[in-house]
């Protein structure tokens, strides 16, 4: 490692700069119009603590189910060499890329009263859409991709040569999978669930389409402070710095996770 | 020993035009010797279960081996790199195989101890990997795959990512731990054949060239290609301490890692390239000065491979051709052979011939 680099062109710091302000000031806007004095009152209201244990909840039922299905998927992505395996690939990500307002009525009309498994559904008597179910639902749904292009990628960079050795030492699929392949690629699975975590904090548009507002059901923080911006602007604020820390709180374990030997 | 031999292998590998057929009987380690890109690799990943032949068939003590998955095959590889498991102890790494074939933790961790000591790191058990120098992480690789009990040993060129003062060492040991094994060595480099391997098969682009006893094969090459990667001088003999005396003639060299003791039956090895031809016995530093008649010329490019034989040993020289025209040599003309002693290396009696002797009955 040397400690001189090639430099780089002055001018480049300038648009540097106003990236990184253009990312900042809002935040701290939003930080001064913090109305300090009833800030406890604000984030400790029935509403406000019902958002924010729901968002905690859910976030973390959407990450389980992500590492559920998703390591199972970035392994089938990462390790299958057949033709059309990267349309594949580009479909099972595309809630990286479609509005998540569009990820919502696509849920409303595949688990919706009316929607595509509705009717069967139905007869089981089950009823998926504006419950809680549905928030966990649209949170993994916007989440998966976020888990499985981490794990994907961390899987092709570990490649194959130690899953070789395993099983030439006589080390069943299962074995190798279990003992070699996810401890290999634990730091990309935790990166992974952290990214999802965030998300699926963070999500709002496929949650409000397919899971509606009711306060202490499906109404998570996000959507929590969407409402009250109108009524009460004061409490949305003091919701949005609640959500900025959680979020800063989440950035720094993923940041110590990854340093981490 | 038994009739079949453990291992059949015939089969062809389309897509990298590699086709042979091999056999290793029970206990017996084979080198494959060839050039980079030659087809080695590609027939130990066939034998492995990594690759799939076209067309063909291997045997395993008589089973058909098409179709059986890698970890049912019994079938260790030894790559060039050590590849321990990057996230387990060296122990761990070493107990990995018998607890995938469903030893307890205990009893797996009890052998790999063991095998850990048998392969010189015993008190290296509770380091990762990235803790073992090279020469000490494939020291542990050799124990895993060991450790896993396999019908057969496949090394992949095991010394070729390591340091060149830590590589003897290793030869040493992989030349103890495969006496007795069913093995089959890829390498380019004559010695580690010479040192590990009871026979040699010689593989140019996809074919087996030549195939025979290490000692033939690698003293006598038929083909000009397994001269050119194999053609060693060989003499063996008896160790005196400084020289080895052999049928008529006596080789001064150095002793290698594996060090003969006075007395013991050895053999001394030189390229032909460390060999000078000269019509005169000329004064200087260079121990060895051997008289010798030349048997044969045989071009090699620019060069001439001179064939001479001193005592009754066949020798072989390589010389540039202006050389050749320069000295005027013709089959049968007397020469003297010059090799500088630091040139020969010697070692202890190859294991086809080693127990002949034993060491109580040699005298001084």
């Amino acid at each position: 490692m040397t400690s001189r680099t090639v430099a780089l062109p002055r001018w480049l710091y300038v648009p540097a700069a106003l990236g990184g302000a253009f990312v900042l000031l809002p935040l701290v806007a939003m930080v001064t119009r913090v109305d300090w004095s009833g800030f406890g009152d604000l984030i400790t209201s029935d509403s406000a603590r019902d958002a924010l244990w729901l968002s905690l909840r859910t976030a973390a039922c959407s990450t389980v189910l992500c590492v559920v299905l998703g390591v199972p998927m970035a392994a089938v992505l990462a390790r299958t060499d057949v033709r059309g395996i990267g349309l594949v690939r580009s479909l099972v990500l595309l809630p990286l890329v479609i509005p998540p307002v569009v990820s919502g009525i696509a849920l409303l009309y595949t688990f919706g009263r009316r929607g595509l498994l509705g009717h069967t559904l139905d007869v089981l008597g089950i009823e998926v859409a504006f419950t809680t179910a549905a928030v966990v639902m649209a949170q993994t749904f916007v989440s998966l991709p976020f888990l499985v292009i981490s794990l994907e990628g961390a899987m092709r960079t570990a490649g194959q040569r130690y899953e070789v050795v395993a099983a030439t030492l006589g080390a069943a699929p299962s074995t190798v999978f279990r003992r070699v392949t996810l401890p290999l690629v634990l730091p990309g699975l935790l990166s992974g669930a952290v990214l999802a975590f965030a998300r699926s904090l963070g999500e709002f548009g496929a949650t409000i389409t397919f899971a509606g507002s009711l306060q202490g059901t499906t109404a998570t923080l996000p959507i929590q402070i969407y409402l009250e911006r109108v009524t009460d602007p004061d409490a949305a604020v003091a919701l949005s710095l609640v959500l900025v820390v959680v979020a800063v709180l989440v950035i720094g374990v993923a940041r110590t996770g990854r340093s981490a030997p | 020993m038994t009739g079949t031999p453990r291992l059949v292998y015939d089969a062809t590998v389309a897509a990298r035009d590699v086709t042979l057929r091999l056999e290793v009987a029970e206990g017996e380690t084979v080198a494959l010797l060839g050039p980079n890109g030659a087809g080695k690799s590609t027939v130990l990943g066939v034998i492995a279960g990594l690759l799939a032949p076209s067309s063909g068939r291997v045997e395993l003590d008589g089973r058909d081996l098409a179709g059986v998955p890698p970890h049912r095959r019994e079938v260790a590889l030894l790559a060039q790199e050590p590849l321990l498991f990057p996230h387990l102890s060296a122990l761990e790494n070493v107990a990995f195989g018998p607890r995938s074939r469903g030893d307890g933790r205990s009893a797996a961790r009890t052998g790999a101890r063991e095998w850990l000591d048998r392969v010189g790191v015993g008190d290296l058990a509770r380091r990762r990997p990235h803790q073992l120098s090279g020469g000490q992480a494939q020291r542990v690789a050799v124990a895993r795959a060991l450790a896993a009990e396999p019908r057969l040993l496949l090394l992949d060129e095991p010394m070729a990512a390591l340091d060149v003062d830590v590589a003897p060492a290793l030869r040493h040991l992989l030349r103890g731990v495969l006496a007795g094994r069913t093995a089959i060595v890829v390498t380019h480099d004559a010695l580690d054949a010479l040192l590990l391997a009871d026979r040699v098969a010689v593989v140019e682009a996809g074919r087996i060239v030549e195939q025979g006893p290490t000692t033939d094969v690698l003293s006598r090459p038929r083909s000009a290609f397994a001269a050119r990667i194999a053609g060693l001088n060989l003499v063996s003999g008896r160790w005196d301490g400084s020289a080895v005396r052999g049928d008529g003639i006596a080789v001064s060299g150095l002793p290698s890692d594996d060090p003969p003791a006075p007395g013991e039956d050895a053999v001394a090895v030189f390229s032909p390239t460390a060999v000078s031809v000269f019509r005169d016995p000329p004064g200087g530093s260079p121990r060895n000065a051997l008289a010798a008649t030349v048997t044969e010329l045989e071009p090699l490019g620019d060069r001439f491979r001179v064939r001479a034989t001193a005592g009754a040993i066949p020798l072989q020289a390589e010389v540039t051709a202006a050389a050749v025209a320069e000295l005027a040599l013709v089959p049968g003309d007397p020469v003297n052979l010059i090799v500088k002693a630091t040139e020969v290396s010697v070692h202890g009696a190859l294991r086809a011939s080693s127990g002949a002797l034993p060491a109580d009955t040699v005298g001084p």
